[in-house]
């Protein structure tokens, strides 16, 4: 199929219309990218986290979602027109049709589904594929050539259920009962979610947040996500917080920050948490391994679902992902995206607003 | 397995010593006989099976794993037994395929012979979950340090124990445990209240080692000269040699068997005797520094030239059994008799006696300890004449009088994040002294101050950060810490040259400017031997 795309002058290769320029992934006959890194005149953005989604664009294109993500994290500097684009709908822009399509990594996220001179380009943005009660589920869409992530992008990732890492953290909370329990989360997505898989578990105790985390939560309860009782912890007495559960971002659990709290047990929900000298590096007592991203099993699971003959992998780990495919028969390379961040970064670059989710 | 391999998940992580004893306890008290005892033994470092050679594992990852795969995932992980735990496929879930206990594991690798211990562990990786491979990986490898010393087991289990029999004491369960095999069933049936206390004496276990407190200057006013001998307190390692019924062991003071590194001591033990020494290196009689002994500690497996190099040597102090004759009841210098007569019979070999220190007035001893700056002289040891031989550390008997600690003023240069409670502080430095224009770092401190000093040194550090790396934090030479240390020895694994034995933070000068701080010669001045 794609040889035949190179040699029909009237079906050019998507790589003729899709480029990486410095701005980040252009998509030329309809004049807009996606999740620029720089400010653009016209942008598709699939979802609010702040390596996805940043200021400054004169057009906005994204969900109802993710505009009104963007609207709270970045007031006034969102930018120029928002459009907001109901998955499923479908948008002619310049010669292109665009269709957003649920990508179950966060509320409001989408993959970008693009057709264009007879071929169909879908790239994926960040995304999962098991349950998560805060967004509409990951769609795969047949598509010519797939353009995904790879944050997961090797096989040792491989995410446990997260009813058993939400079992882990209700079981050191009965095994020390006298201390707090404080959880590194990133502000948009993971919070949530971990309170909603807190809730199916039956824990309906009051749950504390640090401030950052409540402008989002809040959103997202009046988004129609059900949360529970949520208190502030940067207000709450000392005595207040023993064996209580609070949520922050990670780069608060370890810091000053969480002297406030009773000799804390120090929780970090997060995919890296998979590996162990990666989570004592972070000084993290107890580990969940808890993703937004897919592992490297629905990796691989969603290239023989979208069946796509060739594969393009924007950031991760995207040696392995290539080489697999490559060992499937897919043609694949790596585009070697810049700007989006690899989250061993977060701890210094300071998570609390926002950064990338894992 | 499952829940030993849960225990070692949570161990990993647990920083504090308490958490630990928490932990351990909880396990004691959910895990069924004969599991939890393997459990006691593998973390105690008390299992002996075949074990398995990392590139055999790795070897058989790579018949169920892309191979660039396992490669580029080994790279990123940088632990192999961790790389394969994560990496091996998960097998659907199958009725007749539950994971082994970990007592199927142990019994299963005893058993093996040589080529077999491999198809048994693919096997059983096949039926564990991630956890469960990595806490097999970690235990056929021999790998499976994760901080809890022989010590913390018996805490814990006294803690545990406590529930049935108030009464147990940490002692109690050293002295039973010792003379019991894994995986122990007497011991947890004891535990639990259910049989009578087992007894223990004659086998070649740890007897509970008598210890001393340091003395302070207002406890010496007070004491009697006449009532006390003195002996030299070596720098070496306390050990008790058990030579019982054929069987012979070395036991360090916590009561961890370091047999296995010491054969040209254990060798010599041709004798049927529970004693008391102190663990050297020495040529042709002298005493070697504290360095030589440390390159010979925790080693499995000793090679003809670290034997050649190193040889160990036991400065005897004390004599707990002669033959089947419990002596502890007796007095020091009843004993003390004991041991001359024991030795000038036996003549071991590599064994000598500590001699007494013979004096009249405190001061003559001031004189002495002061004097004393020769390697292998740590200070002086006070025994009360007519103590009888104690398990732990009962206040009286016994003092510790250490030769006073050799100070240094050192520059702050790196500040590291503490565990546990002191997480969210910078609490572990890497100080330094001048050498020329610049700074070496000598050594690493992090205790000796009080909470209220930690807070304000916290400060200091972030508000004086001039560059990050993860953790650490390089600080502007700016603050000078007075530190203290035991000794220092040429050491070519430190870039100064020198290593100090336990530095602490004596004095925060707030007052001195770094470029007063000592320099590099001063420190090799101190080196002694
Ligand atoms: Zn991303
Ligand atoms: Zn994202």
């Amino acid at each position: 199929m794609s040889a035949a795309h190179q040699s029909n002058p009237d079906r050019p290769h998507p790589d003729k219309w899709i480029k990486v320029l410095p701005e980040g992934l252009y998509v030329e006959p309809g004049g807009f990218y996606i999740d620029p890194v720089r400010p653009v005149e016209r942008a598709v953005v699939t979802h609010g986290h702040s390596d996805h989604a940043r200021p400054g664009n004169r057009h906005v294109l994204a969900t109802p979602g993710t505009l009104a993500i963007m609207r709270q994290r970045m007031g006034e500097g969102v930018g120029g027109s928002l459009q907001a684009l109901e998955y499923d709908e479908s948008l002619r822009i310049g010669d292109v049709a665009v269709r957003l399509v649920p990508a179950g990594h966060v509320l409001g996220s989408a993959q970008v589904v693009m057709e264009h001179a007879g071929s169909r380009v879908v790239v994926s943005g960040d995304y999962k594929r098991r349950l998560d009660r805060t967004c509409a589920p990951f769609e795969p869409v047949p598509c010519d050539v797939f353009v995904t992530e790879a944050t997961f992008g090797l096989p040792v990732f491989r995410h446990p259920p997260d009813l058993g890492e939400v079992q882990k953290l209700l079981h050191s909370m009965a095994l020390f009962p006298e201390r707090s329990h404080v959880v590194g989360v990133y502000a948009l997505g993971k919070c949530q979610r971990l309170i909603t898989l807190l809730r199916a578990a039956g824990y309906d105790r009051p749950i504390w947040l640090h401030g950052a985390l409540e402008p989002l939560c809040r959103l997202y309860g009046s988004l129609g996500v059900e949360l529970g009782e949520l208190r502030p912890a940067t207000v709450a007495a000392k005595e207040d917080l023993k064996g209580a559960l609070v949520l922050a971002p990670p780069a608060a659990v370890a810091d000053r920050w969480a002297r406030r709290l009773a000799d804390p047990v120090v929780a970090m929900a997060s995919g890296w948490m998979r590996v162990r000298q990666r989570a004592r590096q972070r000084g993290v007592e107890l580990p969940l391994v808890i993703s937004d991203h897919a592992d490297w099993d629905e990796l691989c699971q969603t290239l023989e679902d979208v069946g796509a003959p060739e594969v393009w992998v924007t950031h991760g780990r995207e040696e392995a992902l290539v080489h697999y495919a490559t060992s499937r028969g897919i043609r694949a390379r790596a585009l070697a995206l810049i700007g989006f961040e690899d989250e061993d970064s977060e701890g210094v670059t300071g998570g609390a607003a926002g950064g990338e989710a894992s | 397995m499952n829940r030993f391999a849960a225990l070692i998940d949570a161990l990993v992580f647990m920083p504090s010593r308490n958490g630990k004893i928490r932990l351990l306890v909880e396990h004691f008290a959910t895990t069924p006989d004969p599991d939890r005892g393997w459990a006691l033994a593998a973390l105690t470092g008390a299992l002996t099976f075949r074990e398995a050679k990392p590139a055999a594992i790795r070897e058989l990852a790579a018949t169920r794993v892309d191979p660039d795969l396992l490669a580029l995932s080994y790279d990123y992980v940088g632990d192999l037994a961790e790389t394969v735990a994560l990496i091996w496929p998960e097998r659907p879930e199958r009725a007749n395929s539950l994971p082994p206990s970990l007592n199927e594991v142990v019994e299963g690798l005893q058993a093996a012979k040589r080529g077999q211990v491999m198809g048994l562990v693919e096997g059983w990786l096949d039926t564990l979950d991630s956890s469960g491979r990595f806490a097999l990986l970690k235990l056929i490898t021999g790998a499976l340090r994760i901080g809890v010393s022989a010590r913390l087991a018996k805490t814990a289990l006294a803690e545990w124990g406590r529930a049935a029999r108030p009464e147990v004491s940490v002692d109690d369960v050293e002295e039973v445990w010792h003379g019991l095999t894994a995986p122990y069933p007497e011991l947890f049936a004891w535990l639990e209240g259910r049989v009578e206390r087992p007894a223990s004496g004659s086998g070649a276990g740890f007897r509970p080692m008598m210890l001393s407190h340091p003395l302070e200057e207002e406890d010496r006013a007070a004491l009697d000269p006449a009532a006390y001998a003195a002996e030299w307190k070596w720098d070496g390692i306390r050990v008790q040699l058990v030579a019982r019924g054929g069987e012979r062991r070395l036991y360090s003071r916590t009561g961890d068997d370091v047999s296995g590194a010491f054969p040209d001591i254990v060798d010599h033990m041709s004798f049927d005797a529970v004693l008391d020494g102190e663990l050297l290196v020495a040529r042709d009689g002298v005493v070697a520094p504290f360095n030589d002994l440390q390159q010979r500690l925790n080693r499995k497996t000793v090679t003809a030239q670290m034997l050649r190099d190193g040889p160990a040597w036991v400065r005897l102090y004390d004599i707990l059994f002669d033959g089947d004759e419990d002596l502890r009841g007796l007095s020091f210098v009843e004993r003390r008799a004991r041991l001359e007569r024991w030795y000038g019979a036996v003549q071991p070999r590599r064994m000598d006696l500590s001699p007494l220190v013979p004096f009249d007035r405190w001061d003559e001893l001031v004189a002495l300890r002061e004097g004393a700056r020769e390697n292998g002289i740590e200070g002086l040891m006070l025994k009360r004449r007519d103590s009888a031989y104690l398990a732990g550390r009962p206040k009286g008997p016994w003092f510790k009088w250490k030769r006073g600690a050799l100070t240094l003023d050192t520059v702050m240069m790196y500040a590291q994040r503490g565990h546990g409670k002191r997480s969210s502080y910078y609490s572990d430095y890497t100080f330094g002294v001048w050498r020329g224009e610049e700074l070496v770092p000598v050594g690493k401190a992090y205790s000796g101050f009080t909470d209220a000093e930690l807070i304000e040194l916290d400060r200091w550090v972030r508000n004086h950060t001039t560059r990050r790396y993860g953790p650490v934090r390089e600080v502007e030479a700016g603050l000078v810490l007075e530190v203290a240390f035991d000794s220092v020895h040429p050491s070519n694994r430190h870039k100064s040259g020198l290593a100090m034995r336990f530095p602490r933070i004596h004095r925060i000068r707030w007052d001195k400017p770094a470029h007063e701080a000592d320099r590099l010669e001063t420190l090799a001045a101190m080196v002694v031997g």
